[in-house]
């Protein structure tokens, strides 16, 4: 397994778009920096571009990464190596990469801006951690999609729609059932609803970092007792690994049963 | 403040040369004079007695002559819980520098370790007080200063608690330099006119850190509120002046920094609102003028809730609040002008400091929120950030006229 995803992870660090996403995060850290002159307003602004292009950058590289080298994939199945290894050597080493270019591209400009001395140190931290959260989970159910679909263009536009549903058409939902329901006991429902969606899991928990005196403004003991204390903080964490580990599960068990 | 201060001395010193005898009548445990009491029945007006170090269990301690009381190394006076401790029911009297404890706690009097009643030109300074019901209760009694007091409660529900200073139907009276906390209100003025409040510290109380009830003309200015349930509460009042004071950290489902509720013509300018669940909440206020203050990281910096009108909010600074500013209407009498607000993301062209594009201080989120609270789990979601551009496009739930024309580029200092 360790072989293949050296091979997978060099080949990626040698390949342009590595180096593009990595110099797209560069520029973007250094150009917030510089143009806002304050750490804490360029957390915010970073937050939302996390938040959204993370997923949509992991999920079609992923995609791409999978059918590009498909053939190369077919030519090691011949070989006498284990699935389970070759489909998460691939997988790591794409994962591997975008999380190097994502921590480097973003960690250099606000190192060398003094964020060791800021106290947002924490803010950003817990960022990267999001960060390589998403990118994580979103390879691995890109990976999924892959194997589940022969047909490139289709395998593609599910990817694709993967992002936008999880991004924005859940929220949609979700914003409209708690306004259909808004008679009802929506707390518990609300906080639930958030587990579902890795991305919102994401956003709760830099939420409970920046907005934490919003949060405590809504009446209700279900919410206090989530955002309030450590307990909010724990259980997206928690979700996130378990966001993580379910389709890197299932990609190996669907690896050993396709018929390729 | 300094005026009647030195009007007090002057006073003091006027009394104190016509009669020309005053003498100093020393209590201590092993004095012949051994209690407070004993002292104040022994005393003659204006006479001054020295209260030296040790413990004197003693409650109900009338003041009924002008005399000076004064603690040498912080006396304790202990109440053992009997009730009321020192009443002072004569002008001109000083209490300076004692240590009182235990305050009876009843449901049906309001029992205070000090309390001056239709007195006038009093001090109290440099006192402790710990474990108490009320602090300091001020009735009926103008022209008095109490300064740099300590408060120090452990009050733990509202229904036994009392409030650390309270000022009842008394006029013209300084309070400075107090540290307040643990207590119901902080400070709690009723029905009292022209009173000045500065350089208060006001933490970690049940209720308010300040309260105004009927209170007309008063002024404070560079206070502390901090963790309070909320910071100051001002009701029914008119013509308060509200200076550079600092609201922090007020958090909680029904926390505010500041708190208004039918008050008309105040001025509140110069202010620091930092991280506290809702800054500013508004309620049946009219013609108050905004300048000058900060909302830093508040959830609300301001929350309007109707009936509202000719408030005008100029020059204030708005960094980084989840919210800038919520209404729960569609119309608006109010005028933001010339703010700076950091969620601005206009452009100035001709660089005379002014962004070329009205900025919208009301999110349709906001009207979202406030219709269904418990979206509020959708904060910064993408989705809610293409229905509030959209909504910024083309107003439909915001009131449409509620913009700064004149945002400012850079912060006000």
């Amino acid at each position: 397994m360790f072989k293949i995803f050296k091979y997978s992870f060099f080949d990626l660090m040698r390949s342009r778009w590595s180096y593009v996403y990595f110099l797209f995060y560069l520029i973007l850290g250094f150009v917030l920096l510089f143009l806002n002159n304050d750490v804490s307003k360029a957390v915010i602004t970073l937050m939302n571009v996390i938040i959204i292009l993370v997923p949509l950058i992991s999920t079609i590289f992923g995609i791409m990464y999978y059918y590009n080298s498909k053939e190369f994939t077919e030519l090691l199945l011949a070989q006498p190596i284990r699935r389970s290894s070759i489909f998460m050597g691939q997988f790591l080493g794409v994962s591997g990469s975008l999380l190097l270019s994502l921590v480097l591209g973003l960690g250099i400009p606000f190192v060398s801006y003094g964020l060791f001395k800021s106290t947002a140190i924490f803010d950003f931290s817990l960022l990267l951690v999001v960060g390589s959260f998403l990118t994580i989970i979103f390879t691995a159910l890109s990976f999924n999609i892959a194997i589940s679909n022969e047909n490139k263009i289709k395998g593609f536009g599910y990817a694709v729609l993967l992002w936008l549903f999880m991004a924005v058409i859940y929220d949609g939902l979700f914003l409209m059932s708690l306004i259909v329901f808004e008679e009802y006991p929506l707390d518990t429902f609300s906080i639930a609803a958030t587990m579902f969606n890795p991305i919102d899991l994401s956003r709760t928990l830099i939420l409970l970092k920046l907005d934490i005196s919003a949060l405590l403004g809504y009446t209700g003991a279900v919410f206090k007792g989530f955002f309030g204390t450590n307990l909010g903080l724990m259980t997206s964490l928690l979700l996130l690994i378990l966001w993580a580990l379910i389709p890197i599960w299932r990609l190996i068990i669907k690896s050993q049963k396709k018929d390729f | 403040m300094v005026v009647t201060l030195k009007h007090i001395i002057f006073l003091v010193c006027i009394l104190h040369w016509s009669l020309g005898q005053s003498e100093t009548i020393e209590v201590c445990e092993s004095c012949e004079i051994n209690s407070v009491k004993d002292a104040i029945s022994r005393a003659q007006a204006t006479d001054t007695i020295l209260i030296k170090k040790g413990t004197y269990k003693e409650f109900n301690i009338l003041v009924d002559k002008p005399l000076t009381l004064i603690g040498e190394d912080y006396p304790i006076i202990d109440g053992e819980d009997q009730g009321e401790i020192i009443r002072v029911v004569s002008d001109n009297v000083t209490i300076d520098g004692l240590f009182i404890i235990n305050v009876g706690t009843s449901y049906t009097s309001d029992h205070a370790a000090i309390r001056v009643v239709r007195s006038e030109n009093y001090l109290i300074q440099n006192v402790v007080l710990e474990k108490l019901f009320f602090g300091i209760y001020i009735e009926k009694s103008n022209n008095g200063k109490i300064y740099h007091n300590k408060i120090i409660g452990d009050a733990k529900d509202e229904y036994n608690s009392g409030n650390g200073i309270q000022l009842w139907y008394s006029k013209n009276v300084t309070v400075d330099r107090n540290i307040v906390q643990g207590v119901r209100d902080g400070i709690y003025l009723e029905f009292s006119d022209e009173i000045v409040i500065n350089n208060n510290i006001s933490s970690n109380n049940l209720r308010y850190g300040l309260h105004f009830m009927f209170s007309n003309d008063d002024v404070y200015t560079n206070n502390t509120f901090e963790n309070n349930g909320a910071g100051v509460a001002v009701m029914f009042s008119k013509r308060i002046k509200m200076v550079n004071n600092i609201f922090r950290e007020n958090w909680g489902t029904t926390a505010y920094g500041m708190l208004l509720k039918e008050i008309n013509d105040a001025e509140i300018i110069g202010n620091t609102f930092e991280e506290n669940t809702i800054a500013i909440n508004i309620e049946g206020s009219n013609r108050i003028t905004y300048q000058k203050n900060s909302f830093i990281k508040n959830g609300w910096a301001v929350k309007v809730l109707g009936a509202c009108y000719s408030n005008k909010f100029e020059g204030n600074n708005f960094l980084y609040n989840s919210f800038d500013v919520s209404y729960n209407s569609k119309l608006n009498d109010n005028v933001f002008d010339g703010n700076y607000w950091s969620n601005y993301t206009g452009y100035d062209l001709d660089k005379n400091g002014i962004g070329d594009v009205p900025y919208r201080p009301v999110k349709l989120f906001s009207y979202v929120v406030n219709r269904t609270p418990e979206t509020i789990v959708l904060l910064r979601s993408l989705f809610m950030d293409i229905i509030d551009f959209s909504e910024k496009v083309s107003p439909v739930f915001t009131p449409d006229n509620l913009i700064d024309a004149n945002p400012l580029m850079k912060k006000v200092l």
